[in-house]
């Protein structure tokens, strides 16, 4: 019997939509149950937020007062303590998840397959190496408990409409103070994260300065996308180094991707490959962008944009 | 602190194909193309390496050791990091490729033997990336973790770390020791000097077998849990259309209902 666990993201008492897509992932695995844990302090909605998702069968509630900031080190002791009866150990791959499910599997003396994009069986994943450029399919020795952590670009959010009753659960492990939680410096202001964005808006070189780079916040803003920048733009110093779009920068997956004023590197173009729907706009019709595109564009960009924002605007009215 | 005792930092690296490298899958799905491909210190970890030599020179250590887990032929490796300006290096010879639980062990056994304050390792491979080492030496050794370092603060018995996390910027406050893993934006590795690389050549660099490290231990060495049955590449993408003017963009996008 295939039981997993997964281990729910969430801040602020909202649930992060990664672990919808944990749920979603796990569902993809016939007659897999399905257990969501909560490390929540007291008086968080969070669990009965999880309860609500489809597919899972049942909520296991941990409060305390440690659990306010989600510090693996605090975490992985009542993680893996509660994870014991599972066979399954599933958690987002996103910083939440890489930072915690290491750290559970060595508790729990588990392999941990990361990045877990596909779930053939209950002990075989695909995964990708190399930045994306290689897919691996790996097999678990039968037998073992596995952790893995879900690629949350692969798999679309688990509905609501489920009604899983809340248990409250107490391990007994002794939780560590040797880590402590200092601050948070949200990034981007009320734009949404890039890495988890559902619409990006990148500039690249062609912006050619850090004032003209106001057109992409600006045309972002205007559409809810996130910014981004190529690693050139950056380096020219147009844009802040955590903007940075590609395989040495953040590695993305938004349903809607629109690169401005960039060629298209390879090192770029790994970091962009599995978005949804890519559109280049640039002047040179050569550029390795459009190889790549869904729709693409061939003209100067401080054109383009204008026009396309006042059509944008035009269809709100 | 025991003064007899040298301040120490531990830097794991590992071997991996070049960055720089267009890695292509081999037709009959058993691998990656690695036969005369260029191998270079892990770019995580050359920033691990740069850390740890920051600390050192602002006088917060006395010592940077570094260690591998890796087939004999990779002594190279080894000198380009002392090259790079640490004091010694440790060389765990396996021909096997182990995986992140096994390495971990394998890191514990040499943190018992040199008693570092610090261990710091890339956040990642880019050859597996699997981003589980340092995770699960910290929890073996039952000291904190900081993962995705993009900024390191000593100061007595304490680091503080900024942490790129996808909500923006965390910082930690953890007690020493600790194992940190480094993001990108943590400083810019030094370039090697020729005369440091001469000066690297009769560095210590001590030799030690898989099997002298585990004893009796089989866990530390086992075979790996996890066996990869096959490589692909990944499903390219198609060129898709053209269009000419910003109202047939907005046209597209609209029926697409992207806008």
């Amino acid at each position: 019997m295939t039981r997993i666990l997964i281990v729910a993201e969430h801040a602020g008492g909202k649930l992060n939509v990664s672990t919808a897509k944990c749920v979603k992932a796990a569902a993809s695995l016939a007659g897999a149950e399905i257990t969501v844990a909560v490390f929540a302090n007291a008086g968080s909605p969070v669990a009965a937020q999880a309860a609500k998702l489809a597919g899972v069968s049942r909520v296991l509630e941990v409060t305390h007062a440690a659990n306010e900031h989600q510090l693996a080190a605090t975490l992985a002791p009542q993680v893996a303590e509660v994870g014991q009866p599972f066979t399954h150990l599933f958690g987002p791959s996103t910083t939440f998840g890489k930072d915690l499910m290491p750290r559970v599997a060595a508790l729990l003396e588990a392999p941990q397959i990361s990045d877990v994009m596909h779930i053939e069986s209950a002990a075989r994943f695909r995964r990708p190496i190399y930045a994306g450029n290689a897919i691996i399919t790996v097999d678990v020795e039968p037998g073992a408990k596995i952790v893995a952590t879900i690629r949350t670009a692969s798999f679309e959010a688990a509905a609501a409409g489920g009604s899983a009753p809340v248990e409250a659960v107490a391990p007994k492990a002794e939780l560590p103070t040797h880590t402590r939680f200092v601050s948070l410096a949200a990034a981007g202001g009320d734009r949404p994260d890039l890495q988890s964005a559902n619409k990006v808006v990148s500039g690249g070189r062609a912006l050619a300065s850090a004032d003209a780079f106001k057109l992409i916040y600006g045309f972002a803003d205007k559409i809810g996308a996130a910014v981004g920048a190529s690693r050139a733009a950056v380096d020219a110093g147009y844009a802040p180094n955590d903007m940075q779009v590609g395989q040495t920068g953040k590695i993305i997956a938004p349903e809607l991707y629109i690169a401005i004023g960039i060629s298209g590197a390879i090192q770029h173009l790994t970091g962009i490959k599995d978005a949804r729907t890519i559109v280049a706009i640039n002047k040179d019709s050569e550029a390795p962008i459009f190889e790549v595109a869904d729709i693409g564009i061939v003209g100067d960009l401080f054109t383009i944009v204008p026009e396309l924002e006042k059509l944008i605007d035009a269809s709100k009215k | 602190m025991n003064t007899a005792q040298p301040r120490r930092i531990l830097v794991a690296i590992k071997r991996v194909v070049d960055y720089n490298v267009r890695i292509r899958v081999k037709p009959d799905g058993s691998g990656v193309m690695l036969d005369g491909v260029k191998l270079s210190i892990n770019p995580f970890d050359q920033i691990a390496i740069e850390e740890a030599l920051r600390i050192k020179e602002k006088g917060r250590a006395d010592e940077v050791v570094i260690a591998t887990i890796a087939p004999a032929d990779a002594q190279a490796t080894l000198r380009n990091a002392l090259a790079m300006g640490a004091q010694r290096a440790l060389h765990v010879v396996s021909d096997a490729a182990l995986e992140p639980l096994a390495n971990a062990r394998l890191l514990l056994k040499l943190v018992e033997k040199e008693q570092p304050f610090l261990v710091i390792l890339g956040k990642q491979a880019i050859d597996d990336d699997n981003n589980q080492t340092g995770q699960m030496l910290a929890a073996l050794w039952n000291r904190p973790q900081a993962t995705f370092a993009s900024r390191v603060e000593l100061t007595d018995g304490v680091a503080r770390v900024t942490r790129e996390v996808d909500a923006g910027l965390e910082t930690l406050e953890v007690d020493l020791p600790a194992v940190i893993t480094t993001d990108l934006r943590l400083n810019e590795p030094r370039f090697v000097k020729l005369p440091e690389i001469m000066k690297a050549k009769t560095k210590p660099l001590e030799t030690i077998p898989v099997a002298s490290l585990i004893g009796n231990d089989k866990s530390g060495g086992s075979a790996s849990r996890v066996k990869t049955s096959k490589t692909e590449p990944p499903p390219a993408r198609q060129r898709g259309i053209m269009v000419k003017d910003a109202a047939e963009l907005f046209t597209e996008l609209h029926k697409r209902s992207l806008v």
